[in-house]
């Protein structure tokens, strides 16, 4: 077993313990315990950083060629953003929507094979590495703001039908979910924004042509047209609430399948396949 | 040393009993004196709330201590006593001590987790403080039953939502608004649940407080009251673009709100929330507004749910309460035990002869060669110097049993030879009130 392999499991254990004390917090009300699971998750986090570096240093370069390192990548820069947010909003429970996502990436991330192969000659550009930090970050605040979605849909619910269940008690107040979901969605959209814009780029100067409707191209334009009207919507007619946070919901899924659906089950130049060179 | 509790609460007695046993606040030095005067009291304490009338005291004999309690408690009012003997409950012990572990954490109050409670108690004790009628068993038992409230209160969430109706809407309309800083509140009518919750709402800050009534005399006075502005009654709808929050509370027969309406205002908002509290019976505002995206309207009967619910989630709470308070009951009862006067006795000739026992081995040890004679000479020797030592304090001990000074000689006996008593944590503290 390779270092950042090691390295890889440990910050997956972590990331397990942070996620069951934050559920500890959130479902039986032991705020203690969301403390520790933050404590937790910063080590985790911390780790993570490690393996990635490691995994940079022992593949030579970005490490994000195939499901394990893609994955492995996605779940990095969401705790990593997690963090940003906690810094403004100190949401405890926030964190227990957002940590077991983290996990399910990463026990994915473990589940796939983990070789590191010869890759695409094209890749050894430092536009890969620019490309893939903006897509990856977008997406996390992008997740992010599906998480403040669920929370909001949720606590709406209760809200509307007068019944209060436990959670109740623990989520904020509808106009943070609410400003979560704008804050996310005008920080996410330029860095998916410039994420795309730098891929084109970076395609020309490979390929010789910005675009070449590429299904991963396809599907990335199509959840940004999906986020850039719901961007417009808030700034112009007012969504806000309810529907911003159904529209984030949708945004997320229609992400997930650009994510893993186009690199998984469809050919192009972004399959992991075409990655590495085969 | 007992510890002994007599007194009625709203669970045994009406408020025509209690009314009549009450002590007045501003006259507690006349029953606190004739109180310890008692001959089986040592200390004494009254607590008086509306809710309950008791009297703590510390006691050798608890039987007496008792019966002169409630003889105390019917003669002092001048009732007479078969008349009150039916409400009188008595505590003494483990039981008198979770009993005012229970009450001062506020279990026992009509409103579990009510935070008045814990202030009238220790009102109760610095009279008694002042007064002198408490002494060494119930200043640390109250300090101890004043910390295990400040335990309850930070580790369970028993205080923690609203049960009220007016309070319940403000605690709402946090969940959706988060800050009420730059709110403004609409008053439809009036009403005094009406008036209440406004003033719950201005007191958390929002912004600006309008008022609207059929009689504009009336909406003016209630505007100069909340510092709000008055707007006449058919203008309402006009305003409703700008406000936030609406309590209605209205004599009218049929809805004055409709759903069609707020749909209008909502869309000018631009789908700002809107939160509606209609107070009202008959009701004012259309139950079909609930359905409209970010708006939420709550009628009496769902205040008085989540108010219900608030209560079921105290109840629970309550349950964690009261393990904490079994925790610390049985800390302070091996404390009280300890205060005993033969067991401390005892103890002190142990640590004595554990001490003659070490230095003789010692001593033996480094003269080898005494004999066996000069050996139980000096064993003779040192035990009649400790048997002389302890002659005087046992004494002492001994007739200061029945005395109220008593449990200090004991306690200082324990703490001058280290014989360890388990004690309730920490020292006695000047009473804080930063807590409240």
């Amino acid at each position: 077993m390779t270092l950042n392999i090691l390295l890889f499991k440990i910050t997956l254990l972590l990331y397990l313990g942070a996620t069951v004390l934050y559920l500890v917090d959130v479902l039986l009300r032991k705020e203690l315990a969301g403390k520790a699971g933050r404590g937790l998750l910063l080590a985790g986090f911390a780790l993570h950083c490690a393996t990635i570096v490691t995994r940079y240093l022992e593949a030579g370069y970005t490490p994000v060629t195939n499901l394990h390192e893609s994955v492995s990548f996605f779940a990095w820069t969401l705790v990593g953003i997690y963090f940003l947010f906690d810094l403004r909003y100190r949401l405890s429970v926030l964190g227990a929507f957002v940590c077991p996502l983290a996990l399910v990436l990463m026990v994915v991330g473990s589940a796939a094979p983990k070789v590191a192969q010869e890759i695409n000659p094209m890749l050894d550009s430092w536009w890969f590495p620019v490309h893939v930090t903006l897509a990856f970050s977008g997406n996390a605040v992008f997740t992010v703001a599906f998480v403040a979605g669920v929370m909001y849909l949720l606590q709406e619910r209760m809200l509307k039908s007068k019944k209060f269940s436990g959670l109740y008690h623990r989520l904020p107040s509808l106009q943070t979910l609410d400003s979560i979901n704008y804050k996310c969605l005008t920080i996410g959209f330029p860095l998916m924004t410039m994420g795309i814009v730098s891929g084109a780029v970076w395609a020309n100067s490979a390929w010789g042509g910005y675009w070449r409707w590429d299904p991963k191209e396809t599907w990335a334009l199509v959840t940004w047209f999906l986020y850039a009207a719901l961007l417009h919507g808030r700034l112009t007619i007012g969504w806000r609430g309810r529907r911003a946070a159904i529209f984030a919901i949708i945004g997320f899924l229609c992400l997930l399948f650009t994510f893993f659906g186009v690199n998984l089950f469809l050919s192009g130049e972004h399959s992991f396949k075409a990655l590495s060179g085969q | 040393m007992n510890i002994i509790v007599v007194g009625l609460s709203h669970h045994t007695a009406p408020v025509e009993i209690r009314e009549r046993v009450a002590f007045a606040p501003t006259a507690m030095a006349k029953p606190l004196a004739e109180l310890v005067a008692l001959s089986a009291v040592t200390e004494g304490l009254i607590v008086s709330t509306c809710n309950r009338v008791e009297l703590y005291a510390t006691s050798r004999d608890a039987e007496g201590c008792i019966a002169q309690l409630r003889r105390f408690l019917a003669d002092y009012h001048g009732i007479p006593l078969e008349e009150l003997e039916k409400h009188l409950y008595d505590y003494r012990g483990e039981e008198a001590i979770r009993h005012v572990f229970r009450v001062s954490s506020s279990l026992d109050s009509m409103v579990i987790g009510e935070p008045q409670i814990l202030g009238q108690i220790k009102t109760a004790y610095g009279y008694a403080a002042e007064f002198k009628t408490v002494g060494l068993i119930l200043n640390r038992f109250l300090h101890k039953a004043f910390s295990v409230a400040k335990r309850v209160r930070t580790e369970t969430e028993i205080a923690s939502n609203a049960v009220s109706v007016s309070f319940a809407a403000v605690e709402l309309a946090r969940k959706i608004f988060g800050t009420l800083t730059d709110k403004t509140v609409l008053l439809i009518g009036a009403g005094e649940m009406c008036e209440l919750a406004a003033k719950h709402f201005l007191n958390n800050g929002v912004a600006q407080v309008m008022v609207t009534n059929r009689t504009f005399e009336r909406a003016e006075k209630l505007a100069a009251e909340f510092k709000g502005k008055a707007i006449p009654f058919d203008d309402f709808p006009l305003h409703l673009q700008r406000v936030d929050i609406i309590l209605t509370s209205t004599g009218a027969p049929n809805f004055i709100l409709g759903a069609k309406k707020v749909e209008e205002v909502i869309r000018q908002r631009k789908y700002k929330p809107m939160f509606f509290i209609d107070i009202a019976v008959p009701r004012d505002i259309d139950p079909k507004v609930n359905d409209i995206d970010n708006c939420y309207l709550y009628d009496v009967d769902d205040l008085q749910g989540v108010v219900q619910s608030n209560l079921k989630e105290r109840h629970k709470e309550a349950k964690k309460a009261e393990a904490i308070i079994e925790q610390e009951i049985g800390q302070f009862f091996r404390w009280l035990g300890s205060l005993d006067v033969v067991p401390t006795i005892v103890a002190l000739r142990s640590k004595l002869e554990e001490i003659r026992r070490g230095e003789l081995e010692k001593t033996f040890s480094n003269l080898k060669d005494l004999g066996d004679k000069e050996r139980r000479a000096i064993e003779a020797l040192t035990a009649a110097i400790i048997n002389k030592v302890l002659h005087q304090p046992t004494k002492v001990l001994k007739q200061a049993q029945d005395e109220a000074a008593g449990d200090g000689y004991v306690d200082a006996v324990r703490a001058l030879f280290d014989i360890s008593a388990p004690s309730p944590e920490g020292d006695i503290q000047p009473l804080d009130d930063s807590d409240e």
